[in-house]
């Protein structure tokens, strides 16, 4: 449908649409004035039962367990889903493309973005690796300390070294890597399923709070979801940066 | 409400119509990272640091490497389309 | 004014379900999806706010001490993560739409190349 119709359409039914949204919001409690009952019993009960000190990710990795694993999924099927629209449109691509490297925006970095990359990318990873591992500890965790280490091999796509990038992520690792977080997060929870009669139950001894090896498998079920975080991500940034292409000048060392 | 709440949510809406109203997609991004910055802001001062250390990585570096690669394989596109159409007059 | 953040979330869903509708490029379409996006956040860390609460780590805090809600921050976290790849594929369509039908306007897109 033409934009004019679509602008009438919304004209119409957008004022509606506000209304309803208003005096819907409006019936919900003041700003500030909480009546929720599950939280409050969750801050109260956690740290003595689960000895974690950041409560967030305790209900992430453990007693909400189940909503991540289905949340872990739909970034598995969104990373599967673009690899395959954006992988059959380079196989149908039978144009000879005449750009080569030379004119590509990779092969011109200069010098300070070369040496300022280079050196951010084993901050970038040790800085990535912390947020997953202290995600019971500190804010941080799986979700967030994934795109930080998929920001590691993207440091060197910025110093223009992508031949070096293919290297160290070659597409099959990356998919590996993806596939490793899923499966292992599914698979600790069958450890719970076994070791202590329910899926996804923390079935691992709980340690002392505070510590970095506490809280049972929250740590493990971190890593695995930064695993697939970072898999996830560094295989949809280099499918869309379509390696074929690049990979065909070389790069200027 | 304090008043580094409010002064959030009024950055966080003026940032939104920023958004919506940029008339170029790459500009557009730019203007998308930085209110994921003013969005991050609003989550701390609402006492949500997880979600705010979520919502920086996101918008300043997940989202905007994607936006770019996919409006880069857009123009790549577009030139395909152009020299196919050229030879095609010929 | 403790109505305020709601009336925010109202206007950010309204104004980017605007520039969903108004757009004449894809990519914008997909971009102002992500302030509708945004509002739903706002709606949700709202409702899980309690007045001169801090924030749910216990660490450095007593455990016994008055903690806004957590279960909505867990929803709010992996949504923002998962939204990114769920962008990541709707560019992609557009990718895609842009190879079939050689434009990115909404309304060509049902003509096709030649």
């Amino acid at each position: 449908m033409s934009r004019r119709v679509r602008l009438g359409l919304f004209a119409v039914a957008g004022p509606g649409l506000l209304a309803v949204l208003l005096i819907g919001l409006h019936g919900l409690p003041a700003f500030g004035d909480y009546h929720g009952v599950y939280g409050l019993l969750v801050s109260r009960i956690e740290p003595s039962a689960r000895h974690a000190t950041d409560i967030v990710t305790a209900l992430n990795f453990d007693l909400r367990a189940f909503d991540t694993l289905g949340e872990e999924f739909i970034l598995f099927a969104s990373a599967a889903g673009v690899a395959l629209l954006l992988r059959r449109m380079r196989d149908e691509a039978s144009v000879e493309r005449a750009s080569g490297i030379e004119d590509h925006r990779f092969a011109g970095a200069s010098d300070a973005l070369r040496l300022a990359s280079l050196a951010l990318v084993p901050l970038l990873v040790a800085l990535g690796g912390y947020v997953v591992l202290h995600g019971q500890l500190t804010p941080g965790g799986g979700f967030q300390g994934g795109v930080v280490l998929a920001a590691g091999p993207m440091a060197i796509l910025l110093a223009g070294r992508y031949l070096a990038l293919k290297r160290i992520a070659p597409q099959w690792a990356l998919e590996a890597l993806e596939a490793l977080g899923a499966a292992s997060y599914a698979l600790i929870g069958l450890g719970g399923l076994i070791f202590a009669g329910v899926y996804l139950k923390n079935f691992l001894p709980l340690g002392t709070q505070g510590t970095l090896l506490s809280a049972g498998m929250m740590p493990l079920n971190s890593v695995a979801v930064g695993l697939e975080v970072t898999g996830a991500f560094l295989l949809t940034w280099t499918e869309f940066l379509d390696q074929d292409l690049l990979v065909r000048g070389g790069d200027r060392t | 409400m304090t008043a580094l709440q409010i002064a959030a949510l009024i950055l966080v809406a003026l940032g939104g119509t920023a958004v919506v109203l940029v008339p170029d997609p790459l500009r557009q991004t730019l203007v998308l990272s930085i209110y994921g910055v003013a969005l991050t802001i609003l989550f701390f001062v609402f006492q949500a640091p997880d979600v705010a250390l979520s919502e920086i990585v996101v918008s300043g570096l997940a989202l905007p490497v994607i936006i770019l690669a996919a409006l880069r394989k857009i123009r790549e596109s577009e030139d395909e389309h152009r020299r196919a159409d050229g030879e095609g007059q010929r | 004014m403790s109505y305020l953040p709601y009336a925010v979330a109202a206007w950010l869903f309204m104004i980017g379900l605007w520039g969903v509708v108004s757009s004449t490029h894809l990519v914008r379409t997909v971009l102002s999806l992500t302030v509708v996006q945004s509002a739903t956040y706002l709606v949700l860390l709202g409702v899980g706010y309690r007045t001169g609460a801090k924030a749910p780590i216990v660490a450095d805090i007593p455990t016994k001490s008055k903690l806004v809600d957590p279960v909505v921050q867990v929803l709010v976290l992996t949504d923002v993560v998962i939204e990114a790849t769920v962008t990541a594929l709707l560019l992609a369509l557009v990718v895609q739409a842009h190879k079939r039908f050689g434009s990115v306007d909404p309304a060509r897109l049902r003509a096709l190349r030649h």
